[in-house]
């Protein structure tokens, strides 16, 4: 895919006034997360990893973000969202179950495991699964559609965007304490923002650029 | 540098001294009282509603307590400039939502920390149209309240020199109010496009008053426009309770007591409450009191007040009107956003710098209730949640949508939703992890709000839309604030407390937060809630002089 803002890594900022301690603890923390299953089982943790894999599909040219790690780490340590649907398990359980309700409607229907599906075939299992038409005993009557919207979407999209690879790709500015900002208005950035690459510009130039935010 | 503890790991108001916000490291002395003191007045909460009603009575000369669930927060040296790690400043304990439109918990409508929800709001400090505080008899839909809107007036300003509001020279809509103590902050690209979309459409909008710094103030520096908010401000710029009347409290001899939840009021044989059950370093314990002050808000008020049944209150306490729990209110927060071909960046300085309360003060239209708007600014994180909850994207499509990020515009409603109830707060039988009955929270829209929302969203289409947005769509599906589960009134036969905020059954039980907003009005609420509390204060003592408590 094309890069919209060549060159902009926001860890360059790290020891800049745009990141405090907190900050640097916390981002640190985050991209040490450990990379193997400490929740789930071998086999949910490689269905789970074929359907983060579908939901935020990510380039081959860089390392990618481990969003199955994310999941696993948001039930090992037991951080919630503050409210629950009353037709849901807790969150836990419900990946538990929606994993498995997954591998048991391809399994039903094409005799093998999520993950040994085609891409293509995998998408419409998950664009069903969107549209509440998946059913099925081990569901044991949590509507598939609540679990796509309410577990596989956020837990996996939002760990997605709180990871400062994210950030590069969107040239967000990223922490910003205590320096904040200057220039507020429209087409307006500082120096220690992405530049982003416009038709026509020399990308060379937007990456020479970008390479001194800091 | 000084690393504190984690403050969720052993509470910091201790030994004699609270930790100083403005200073690393840094400690004020409290005065503590014994469990066997019987203090004047336990406040359970310290947010919008608890912590201006804390210092105030602590001022008066009233021994106090403030309790808050959540941990003392340092913002200077635990504040993180991230979104997901702050999350740490929400009520994510667990709560059954249901209801044909389930309101989604968090952070916000919610806070657990010394100072609540102010912590991490967005600032946006309103004052109520006069006739909100007589809608039946003067707009013909929902409640009266029973207050006056003049005296309002007069707390109103009260609480926004208190909070050192910075807004602008004269506000455009409805009775004239003295000038913000402090300047407006300058406009962002987000907010530009709103001026103008409201210029276009022969509107008028102002620069959102807010309770960050516009120069600095005691401690607080003037704002940076980091953008983050609503998930913590780490400089102090935010007049927060944290920064504002809970170091009042502490000067004036309250104690704060943090990590302390409170899980029970006790009556006596007189019927009377007695003090308060709570849950501290792995404990229960009692604290004695004269009176109960519950500020908990929406959900975590009622659900104190239900807990508290007893043989003598079998439906829980102040509850003979059947009320407690009743008629939650939630605010409309839909939005629209489009993509400009400008460079927006809409991540930087507060979120919501301009208005535009138009809808507020126009009544030609054929539905009850009011709205304003806002500019928007969310962070990747929940720019990726609109995304998806609202256009249903994932996969390449939501990468691809998210690419534009820089160059998106939005604007958001609050509207006002009709009391209703049928959308309560009850307890289900599902325990926390301090063993007690988590809140059932129950939602639907009614015709009404659906109406409104209808309308608000055409509106602010028609404004993107005069700024030349592009892909232009709609989040049809989110609320905010909360309010209305003890509602105040004249009648004890149909409301919980009275403009004193009195319980009409337990005299010296009190209800200081959004639960007792009889209506919910079409801006956000937090100003309100504190001015109730400094009028709450006023009039305690006043009652106190007469040998009345």
């Amino acid at each position: 895919m094309t890069d919209r803002y060549p060159g902009y890594d926001v860890l360059n900022k790290r020891w800049s006034e745009s990141w405090n301690e907190p900050t640097r603890e916390v981002i640190d923390r985050r991209l040490a997360v450990p990379r193997g299953p400490r929740f789930f089982t071998a086999t949910e943790w490689v269905t789970l990893g074929a359907v983060c894999d579908r939901i935020m599909p990510q380039p081959k040219d860089r390392p990618p973000v481990p969003l199955a790690a994310y999941v696993d780490q948001k039930i090992t340590d037991g951080s919630l969202d503050g409210y629950r649907y009353a037709q849901m398990p807790p969150q836990g359980e419900a990946w538990q179950r929606g994993l498995a309700a997954l591998d048991q409607s391809v399994n039903e229907a094409h005799g093998c495991a999520f993950h040994e599906l085609s891409s293509e075939r995998q998408d419409a299992l998950l664009h069903r699964m969107q549209q509440g038409d998946l059913v099925g005993e081990a569901w044991g009557g949590m509507p598939c559609k609540l679990f796509f919207n309410h577990r596989v979407i956020p837990d996996i999209v939002h760990a997605y965007y709180a990871h400062p690879t994210a950030w590069n790709e969107l040239g967000f500015g990223g922490p910003a304490s205590p320096r904040g900002y200057v220039r507020m208005g429209l087409d307006r950035s500082d120096p220690w923002e992405a530049v982003e690459a416009k038709p026509g510009e020399d990308i060379q130039r937007t990456k020479r650029r970008n390479d001194r935010v800091g | 540098m000084i690393v504190s503890v984690d403050p969720f790991s052993a509470p910091r108001a201790a030994n004699g001294r609270a930790p100083d916000v403005f200073n690393r490291g840094g400690w004020v002395p409290m005065h503590q009282f014994g469990e066997n003191d019987v203090v004047d007045f336990v406040v359970v909460g310290t947010g919008a509603g608890g912590g201006p009603l804390v210092a105030r009575l602590a001022e008066t000369g009233f021994s106090v307590i403030g309790f808050d669930a959540g941990p003392y927060f340092r913002p200077l040296e635990d504040f993180a400039s991230d979104e997901r790690e702050q999350e740490k400043l929400y009520w994510t304990d667990e709560r059954i939502v249901d209801g044909a439109n389930p309101i989604t918990m968090g952070g916000k409508n919610s806070g657990k920390a010394v100072g609540g929800s102010t912590v991490h709001f967005a600032m946006v400090s309103l004052r109520f149209r006069p006739e909100w505080f007589k809608s039946r008899s003067a707009l013909g839909y929902g409640a009266d309240w029973p207050l006056d809107w003049k005296e309002m007036w007069q707390y109103y300003t009260k609480a926004e020199k208190a909070l050192s509001i910075a807004g602008p020279v004269t506000y455009p809509w409805g009775p004239k109010r003295p000038r913000y103590p402090y300047r407006a902050h300058e406009l962002n690209g987000a907010a530009e496009l709103l001026a103008r979309g409201a210029e276009a459409m022969g509107m008028k909008w102002t620069a959102t008053p807010l309770a960050t710094v516009s120069a600095p103030h005691g401690q607080s520096p003037p704002c940076v426009y980091r953008g983050f908010c609503r998930f913590g401000c780490s400089t102090n710029a935010k007049q927060s309770q944290l920064v504002t009347f809970i170091p009042r409290a502490l000067q004036a001899g309250a104690e704060i007591r943090d990590l302390a939840m409170v899980g029970s009021i006790e009556t006596g044989p007189d019927g009377r409450a007695t003090g308060v059950h709570y849950h501290r370093e792995g404990r229960w314990h009692f604290q004695k009191a004269r009176n109960v002050v519950v500020a908990g808000y929406a959900v975590e008020t009622p659900r104190l007040l239900l807990a508290s049944a007893n043989g003598r209150h079998p439906d829980g306490l102040a509850n003979s009107s059947g009320l407690v729990g009743k008629n939650l209110m939630t605010q409309s927060n839909q939005a629209v956003f489009g993509t400009m071909a400008s460079e927006v960046r809409w991540y930087k300085g507060p979120p919501s710098l301009a208005i535009t309360e138009h809808w507020n003060y126009d009544d030609r239209k054929d539905f009850a209730g009011g709205y304003c708007w806002m500019a928007q600014g969310p962070l990747p994180v929940e720019w990726a949640n609109i995304q998806t909850s609202s256009r249903g994207l994932w996969g390449q499509p939501l990468r691809d949508a998210m690419q534009s990020y820089n160059h998106q515009v939005g604007l958001k409603m609050v509207g006002e939703m009709l009391p209703n109830e049928a959308n309560r707060v009850t307890l289900a039988d599902e325990k926390d992890q301090y063993g007690l009955r988590i809140a059932r929270v129950t939602y639907s829209w009614g015709e009404n709000d659906k109406a409104l929302i209808q309308h608000a969203l055409g509106q602010m289409q028609t404004s993107l839309e005069a700024v030349g947005a592009n892909d232009i769509f709609r989040q049809e599906d989110d609320t905010n604030h909360l309010a209305g589960t003890a509602r105040m009134g004249d009648d004890p036969t149909r409301s919980v407390v009275n403009s004193d905020c009195r319980t009409w059954d337990i005299p010296n039980l009190w209800v200081c937060d959004g639960s007792v907003f009889p209506t919910t009005g079409g801006v956000n609420p937090s100003l309100t809630i504190t001015s109730i509390a400094l009028r709450t204060a006023d009039r305690i003592r006043t009652l106190a002089a007469r040998g009345e408590l």
